[in-house]
């Protein structure tokens, strides 16, 4: 039999999104557990017990990072990072639209977990329909007594706002989605302080991706050892994999962690379309290395451990198949172009490095560059590495090294070719 | 309270600082010089440009007994970090270990050269930065001797962009460090330029209007690392190499900022010295390395030709020109003659040597000297004087100052910046002025009183403190009941120094009065006023 779906619940029940279907099955039953008969720093303990590790790409723990908030410096906040921008990765939005009441009570249970009474959700400016759908819900749990003050009879108070980001990709980086929120310029800040310490308007904040906080009710509702029987030891329950590329069944899979990449693209996703061998995955959409789709890499476990094996990350585990009909040099153009488009411009190697790389490999592409070109980029890309302010220019380069490394023929190819390609 | 000291390594130098340093400050204390575009020592840093990369070592610690760990031969283990850090960013801690001249810290320092040299234009021999430019300076000692950028593919942009009336923005040239838009939020809260869009199109906007609004915007032309910001009126005027620098003393107000004026002989002027630009002359006493905008650009009265620029002798009722020589004979023959009866008026915007010779000249003739206090001097510093180290830079907490009848940002600039952070660090900032004004935000304790009323608020503010408390006019007897004259009396009272700015819109009653307020202090106040 089928297991019954943590995450994408609303497979299963139809309507979920709806308020009182949600109650039915249980909804905001772990949140008023917490409120009315756990202490904050129990709440912080069972998520860190069950092992649950940020699902927005670093993979860091989530109970561990609640607990680091400063307790000396008041008010505390709580992000919900909804920002989903990575190329490939689109996981968010079908829990934002489908299960969103576990999503809002994985923020509230995270809200009371390290004492905020304000929460933010903040929202990419495309997902603005989302927004709305979410503001009234917000207004329904306010109507159903579940947010505003004094919740359940305690001392507990709490608000959700949403906001919407103008349409940048580097405000999914925890701190300039921080300084975008405030109302300023989308940059990164130094880190450290990390937000846990010094966040949103200066105070301690946590900031969570949407299927982190998705996760949290479960955990509450059915305890730490009942979650850790999904996934890996180090890399616990389950997570959306978003599907993509050239797969018959592009989609969101939610497997445990820990399955490997054959079981999602083969058995899941159905293969490659027009019977095409399979050539390189990209784990972590734009900002992955590719992996060599050998099969030693299609029988490695997706978990945060495993993956590095391959000389790759899981990140967010947007999971980009590619099929033989693809060069390299196409496909690092267009990553390359993303994140020159993107890159905010605050520290050099990443506002001067992109733009440089965007030069050549349209050079390359059109058939104009010897190899002197590609090993120029070569150069580019790793004179960046290392030197950046945020990750945003560390992974912009990933595709590009990896590619060259791993694809050398792609290039030569190219260089011989000596013409546009399509 | 005393700072705790740490003890670090820098290319084999030891050196110990106050805990808090960051790297580049620490190694300019060891002497060693870590190049740097983004950070200033004025301002927090932001590591933005990534110049300032340096290889980091830490001492290991055994988590077990919180100790370092030791090699056999009983030095500190180091762990170093593989990826170089920030040196502006990085504050020092105790044992650290940096490098800063490694093969892996040059290759860092011109790969970032590199970088940034793809988007500059490289126009230097029309920049008017050429030849104190920080870009060249680094280049020539860090960088790539040639370009593997196709110079075709550079992003073109804007090259006279006016931001305001007096500063111009050439975009290509901008190395976008942000220390322009760092300065007029964070020093001089004028926070009327950023940043906008972003990547390789991120560029340097106002957004008040009138553009670039401030009264401190020509700063950002000294502090610029490139020649992105230039003033309207040194831009494309003269090469700096081909300048004198003539030190002077700023006299649009009290402050007396100390210049640098930059001349040279001109044809144009018929082989005179002109003034091609004013810039400020360090001295942290005074200005530290800022001017306001007056004292920049307001020199241009000395290119009228209505100006008196030799001197004349009234001969049978008329004006006529004649040599210094004779001039001076004139007048030193009238002093004689005027011998005790001598009485000299000087106005308060002459420096303090000028003053002192004055002054010397005319006692030794057995004559008298007066300040003029209307011309923007003061009255309280002839009675009180500027006490010997008396330092704006160094007040902080446990000191006050008070400001009384001036609105410091209209009438002295650069005190208004200095009092300001001054109450950053913590002095406590009391303004009483009859309007608001750009100080009260930055102060502990505003007080209002209606205009002409100062005397009234300082007898109160004496009255607040003493034990007799003598009867006074039901009016003041009111106003020193009220809580926050007392306790701005009282926190003003209980500094361990304490400075009074009285402003020239005070009446000279309330001067008298201001300088007794000095007196519960257990320490003389160094008290200047203007």
């Amino acid at each position: 039999m089928k297991r019954p779906y943590l995450l994408l619940r609303h497979r299963d029940i139809p309507d979920l999104n709806d308020l009182a279907v949600y109650r039915q099955h249980g909804g905001f039953e772990a949140f008023r557990k917490a409120v009315t008969t756990l202490q904050p720093n129990e709440v912080v303990e069972m998520v860190k017990a069950s092992g649950l590790r940020g699902r927005g790409g670093a993979g860091f723990p989530t109970g561990l990072k609640w607990s680091f908030i400063d307790n000396k410096n008041w008010p505390h906040y709580v992000v919900a990072n909804a920002d989903e921008s990575e190329p490939g990765t689109f996981k968010d939005r079908e829990i934002m639209e489908g299960n969103p009441f576990q999503f809002l009570e994985g923020l509230m249970i995270a809200s009371y977990a390290v004492q905020a009474n304000v929460a933010y959700i903040y929202l990419r400016g495309e997902f603005w329909q989302l927004a709305h759908q979410l503001d009234r819900r917000i207004q329904q749990l306010h109507s159903a007594a579940l947010l505003g003050d004094r919740l359940f009879g305690t001392e507990y108070s709490l608000r959700i706002y949403t906001h919407l980001g103008a349409g940048a990709y580097i405000c999914g980086e925890e701190t300039a989605l921080l300084e975008s929120l405030e109302g300023k310029l989308g940059q990164p800040r130094l880190r450290p302080p990390f937000p846990p310490a010094v966040g949103l308007f200066g105070k301690p904040t946590i900031v969570n991706n949407v299927e982190t906080l998705a996760n949290v009710p479960l955990i509450i509702e059915r305890g730490a050892e009942w979650y850790r029987s999904f996934g890996t030891e180090k890399s616990p329950g389950v997570k959306i994999f978003c599907l993509s590329g050239r797969v018959n069944r592009p989609g969101n899979y939610e497997l445990p962690l820990g399955t490997t990449f054959r079981e999602l693209i083969f058995e899941h996703g159905k293969g490659i379309p027009d019977g095409k061998q399979i050539k390189a995955i990209m784990a972590a959409g734009a900002s992955s290395a590719l992996i060599v789709a050998d099969q030693r890499a299609l029988d490695t476990p997706m978990d945060y451990e495993s993956v590095p094996s391959l000389g790759a990350q899981l990140g967010s585990a947007s999971i980009i198949v590619i099929d033989e009909t693809v060069s390299m040099d196409w496909l690092i153009r267009k990553t390359i172009h993303f994140f020159q488009h993107e890159s905010c411009g605050k520290c050099t190697p990443c506002r001067e490095g992109t733009y440089w790389m965007k030069h050549i490999i349209d050079r390359i592409h059109r058939g104009e560059a010897s190899q002197n070109d590609v090993e120029l980029l070569y150069d580019v890309a790793s004179q960046m590495r290392g030197k950046c302010l945020c990750a945003l220019g560390e992974f912009s380069i990933e595709a590009v090294l990896s590619a060259i490394e791993r694809f050398p023929q792609d290039f030569e190819a190219r260089v011989a070719q000596r013409e546009p390609a399509l | 309270m005393t700072t705790k000291m740490i003890t670090l390594t820098i290319d084999g130098i030891q050196v110990t600082v106050p805990e808090g340093t960051n790297i580049v400050d620490a190694a300019k204390k060891a002497g060693i010089d870590i190049p740097v575009f983004c950070y200033h020592p004025k301002m927090h840093p932001v590591g933005m440009c990534r110049m300032c990369l340096v290889e980091v070592g830490r001492p290991v610690i055994d988590r077990a007994t919180g100790e370092f760990v030791r090699n056999e031969d009983g030095s500190l283990k180091i762990q170093f970090n593989p990826k170089l850090e920030t040196g502006c960013t990085t504050p020092v801690s105790e044992g650290m270990v940096v490098i800063n001249t490694s093969d892996k810290v040059k290759r860092g320092r011109k790969d970032i050269l590199e970088f940034l040299l793809t988007s500059h234009p490289l126009d230097c021999p029309i920049c008017d930065k050429g030849g104190e430019c920080p870009l060249q300076d680094l280049t020539m000692a860090h960088g790539p001797g040639t370009s593997r950028f196709l110079f075709d593919e550079k992003k073109h942009l804007l090259k006279h962009t006016p931001l305001g009336e007096l500063i111009y923005l050439d975009q290509e040239r901008c190395i976008q460090c942000g220390r322009c838009v760092r300065f007029q939020d964070e020093l001089v809260d004028d926070p009327v330029i950023g940043f906008s869009q972003r990547g390789r199109s991120l560029q340097i906007v106002t957004f008040s209007e009138p553009g670039f609004d401030s009264i401190f915007s020509g700063n950002t032309t000294d502090i610029c690392p490139v020649g992105a910001l230039t003033t309207a009126d040194f831009r494309f005027g003269a090469r700096p190499w081909e300048l004198n620098a003539a030190a002077s003393i700023c006299h649009q107000c009290p402050v007396g900022c100390n210049l640098t004026l930059n001349v040279r002989r001109e044809a144009a002027a018929g082989g005179k010295v002109v003034i091609k630009r004013v810039m400020p002359r360090q001295n942290e006493w005074v200005n530290e390395i800022w001017i306001c905008d007056k004292g920049r650009f307001g020199y241009h009265y000395t290119e009228s030709t209505e100006r008196l620029t030799q001197p004349l002798v009234r001969k049978g009722g008329e004006l006529s020109p004649v040599s210094w020589e004779e001039a001076l004979e004139v007048v030193a023959e009238r002093f004689r003659q005027a011998g005790e009866n001598l009485l000299s008026v000087a106005g308060g915007r002459l420096s303090n040597e000028d003053f002192f010779n004055l002054r010397k000249l005319t006692e030794g003739i057995g004559g008298r000297t007066a300040l003029y206090t209307q011309m923007g001097g003061g009255d309280l510093v002839a009675l009180a004087g500027m006490p010997q180290g008396s330092n704006l830079g160094e007040l902080g907490k446990g000191d006050a100052i008070l400001v009384i009848a001036s609105d410091l940002h209209q009438e002295a600039p650069i005190w208004w910046l200095r009092v300001k952070q001054a109450a950053e660090r913590g002095a406590t900032l009391i303004v009483a002025l009859p309007r608001p004004n750009r100080l009260d935000k930055f102060a502990q304790h505003v007080l209002r009183y209606r205009y002409g009323e100062e005397s009234g608020l300082i007898l109160a503010m004496i009255n607040a403190l003493s034990a007799k408390r003598p009867e006074l006019p039901g009016k003041v007897n009111a106003l020193w009941r009220e809580a926050e004259v007392q306790i701005a009396a009282k926190a003003f009272a209980e500094a361990q120094n304490a400075v009074i700015f009285f402003g020239s819109e005070g009446v000279g009653l309330a001067k008298g009065l201001a300088y007794r307020l000095r007196k519960p202090l257990p320490r003389p106040a160094p008290t200047c006023s203007r």
